[in-house]
């Protein structure tokens, strides 16, 4: 028999029982989409986290106070002592290391910010100019903060964009004091809208001085520093430049925490890579469920086609040949089936991707090959056992339909 | 062309064992044509089966144009079945969704034979056996007579040597029946060899070869 004649064949069994064979399309299609929908949704999520790190900078080195990987317990703790805090220093002194290209202090706190009767809550960030392109943010309109010396306290602000429009409307702002706390700041610059990035809303927040953020909240160490590396090649000296560097100034203590974003980065990555795999072998469980529905299908078409098998050996078709027509209608159940899920799956990624704009949801090319190639071989796989039992029919008790 | 010797033919019922068919001993030739009557039970089912390969003798040989097909294995005998044999059943065994055309073409295809050719001997088929205008209807859409038409189309399809009809009339009526008796006979003139199991002393009589069985024996021929 000829491989066309064969699927042809076949075809006219699938056609001659349409709600058995719309059901296990159905089935299969179902697990296919499921997987390429789930699989799409654990890459989109890895791609925002991997575009929302490097949109927070590139080659950047974060330097944290305190020891988070340490194992045991640190005899600082032991004795009552907070782990010493990063200085303005500590991050200047960064600056020796040829590996480093720049660095961009921060410190954090909230306070009042207000404008004649206006006033509200901010997040407010102490930095210095370099903050702009290490963390590779745009200014909207004005200036972002004055370069120089990062002792310097100057009573001028940044305001985000949405922090602007709150105070000022749809004045430009430049120029106007605002209050922080007990203390007037001059308007010097806005921040173009940029919106959430890593769960921090840039639009919401005022950048001031380093200095004069210390003056503010009264304090004088740093939230962490952020120091940008040469080149891509320069992390890792970087990273143990800064490493080294921060140990001699505090007395030969490692009680800073150094990592690179690239290793944070790889972290998410391999997380939401295992999380995809996982939903995306969840949902191939549903291709086997399908599997076995097939076979019960293809079990009771056996039963109900004995005559006809029964003919067919008589007519001079060999066992081989019955059990291929009967792997040829599993392969056409289970390619059609998958077809059918593929569009369905791209369907539904794409309804996702409009729903949820910011998520870039794409089914990875891996994850729609192993649903396509986990369809066809549980349809086989599943269809051997109804195929040899069509195969093994007696012909003649065939015939007679027992 | 067709050997029976001392062949035998037994099943197992629990664990009783019923002879179907005792020592037969049998030779047809090409283009024979041989009737098979008597009671029910006498085996004569079982021996067209046997003829047809549908079945194994128990004990004896069977030779068919001089080569022993017992030892054949399952895949060897349907190839025989295939190229020699061809069936016509009482319930005409029809391929319901399939249309007429296309039941007569199926041998063709599980033989592998080029579409043009079959295409070139289905029209031949329908055009010979008048149904041309029920080419495309399905088996539930054809009278009793046209469904044994398409049937005997279809047992001729592959110019098989032996034509076996077990009571090829039992669902017909008698005019019905005896048209389509005469297409069978037709055969034979092309060298066909026609064995059929009939009820029927009218149709059996009718035959060159008269095979009359009786408890899985051949008692009497003419
Ligand atoms: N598969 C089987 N298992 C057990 N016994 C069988 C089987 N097939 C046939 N027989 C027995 O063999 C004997 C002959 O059966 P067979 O079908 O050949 O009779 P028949 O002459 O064709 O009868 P009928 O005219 O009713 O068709 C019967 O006694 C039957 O019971
Ligand atoms: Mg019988």
């Amino acid at each position: 028999m000829r491989f066309i004649d064969l699927l042809d064949f076949a075809s006219t069994s699938l056609r001659g029982s349409r709600s058995r064979t719309l059901l296990m399309i159905l089935a299969m299609s179902i697990g296919v989409a499921a997987v390429v929908v789930l699989t799409a949704l654990g890459e989109g999520a890895r791609r925002y986290v991997v575009n929302q790190f490097s949109s927070l900078g590139t080659n950047l080195v974060l330097v944290f106070p305190g020891r988070t990987e340490t194992a045991g317990i640190n005899p600082g703790m032991l004795l009552g002592q907070i782990p010493r805090e990063l200085s303005l220093d500590d991050a200047e002194a960064l600056l020796k290391s040829p590996a480093v290209k720049r660095i961009a202090p921060l410190t954090i706190g909230t306070s009042e910010i207000s404008r004649a009767a206006l006033n509200r809550e901010v997040v407010v960030l102490g930095s210095t100019s370099e903050l702009l392109t290490v963390r590779h943010m745009s200014l909207g309109q004005g200036q972002f903060l004055p370069a120089g010396d990062i002792h310097s306290s100057a009573s001028v602000c940044v305001l985000g964009n949405k922090i602007k429009h709150e105070l000022f409307g749809n004045e430009s702002g430049i120029g106007a004091w605002v209050r922080l706390g007990d203390r007037r700041f001059r308007v010097i610059g806005v921040m173009a809208r940029q919106g959430e990035s890593m769960g921090f809303n840039t639009d919401e927040i005022v950048i001031v001085p380093v200095s004069s953020a210390h003056l503010l909240f009264n304090t004088s160490g740093l939230f962490r520093i952020l120091v940008e590396a040469k080149s891509r090649d320069a992390l890792e000296p970087a990273k143990r430049a800064a490493e080294k560097i921060l140990m001699e100034r505090h007395n030969n203590e490692r009680d800073v925490t150094v990592v690179t974003q690239d290793a944070v980065l790889k972290t998410f990555d391999r997380i939401l890579r295992a999380l995809t795999l996982a939903v995306g072998g969840i949902a191939a469980i549903s291709l086997a469920v399908a599997g076995v529905l097939i076979m019960n299908v293809m079990l009771i078409a056996v039963s109900q086609r004995v005559k006809e098998i029964g003919l067919l050996k008589a007519l001079g078709a060999p066992a081989a040949e019955i059990r291929k027509l009967f792997f040829a209608e599993a392969i056409l159940l289970s390619g059609i089936g998958s077809v059918a899920g593929l569009i369905l799956g791209e369907i539904g990624v794409l309804a996702i991707g409009k729903l949820y704009p910011s998520l870039p949801v794409v089914a990875p090319w891996w994850a729609v090959l192993a649903a396509l190639l986990t369809s066809l071989v549980t349809g086989v796989l599943f269809s051997v056992w109804p195929a040899r039992r069509a195969a093994r029919l007696d012909p003649v008790t065939a015939l007679a339909g027992r | 062309m067709i050997q029976f010797e001392n062949v035998s033919r037994s099943f197992l019922v629990g664990d009783q064992k019923v002879a179907a068919l005792r020592d037969i001993n049998l030779s047809i030739a090409a283009g024979d044509y041989v009737s098979i009557m008597g009671p029910s039970g006498s085996g004569k089912s079982t021996l067209l089966n046997l003829i047809g390969l549908l079945d194994r003798p128990t004990s004896g040989t069977y030779r068919l144009d001089g080569g022993d097909v017992t030892a054949l294995n399952d895949e060897q005998q349907a190839r025989v079945r295939s190229q020699k044999i061809g069936f016509v059943f009482q319930s005409f065994h029809l391929v319901p969704r399939l249309t007429a055309a296309m039941n007569i073409e199926l041998p063709l295809i599980l033989a592998g034979i080029p579409p043009a050719e079959r295409k070139r001997r289905v029209a031949e088929l329908l055009e010979n056996y008048g149904l041309n205008d029920r080419a495309d209807h399905r088996p539930d859409q054809l009278s009793g007579g046209q469904r044994q038409r398409v049937a005997i189309a279809r047992a001729t399809s592959m110019r098989p040597a032996v034509l076996l009809a077990d009571e090829p009339t039992g669902n017909l009526d008698q005019t019905t029946g005896r048209e389509v008796i005469k297409l069978l006979e037709a055969l034979t003139e092309q060298h066909v060899a026609l064995i059929l199991v009939t009820h029927d002393p009218a149709i059996g009589g009718r035959a060159k070869r008269q095979l009359q069985m009786v408890d899985g024996q051949i008692i009497s021929q003419t």
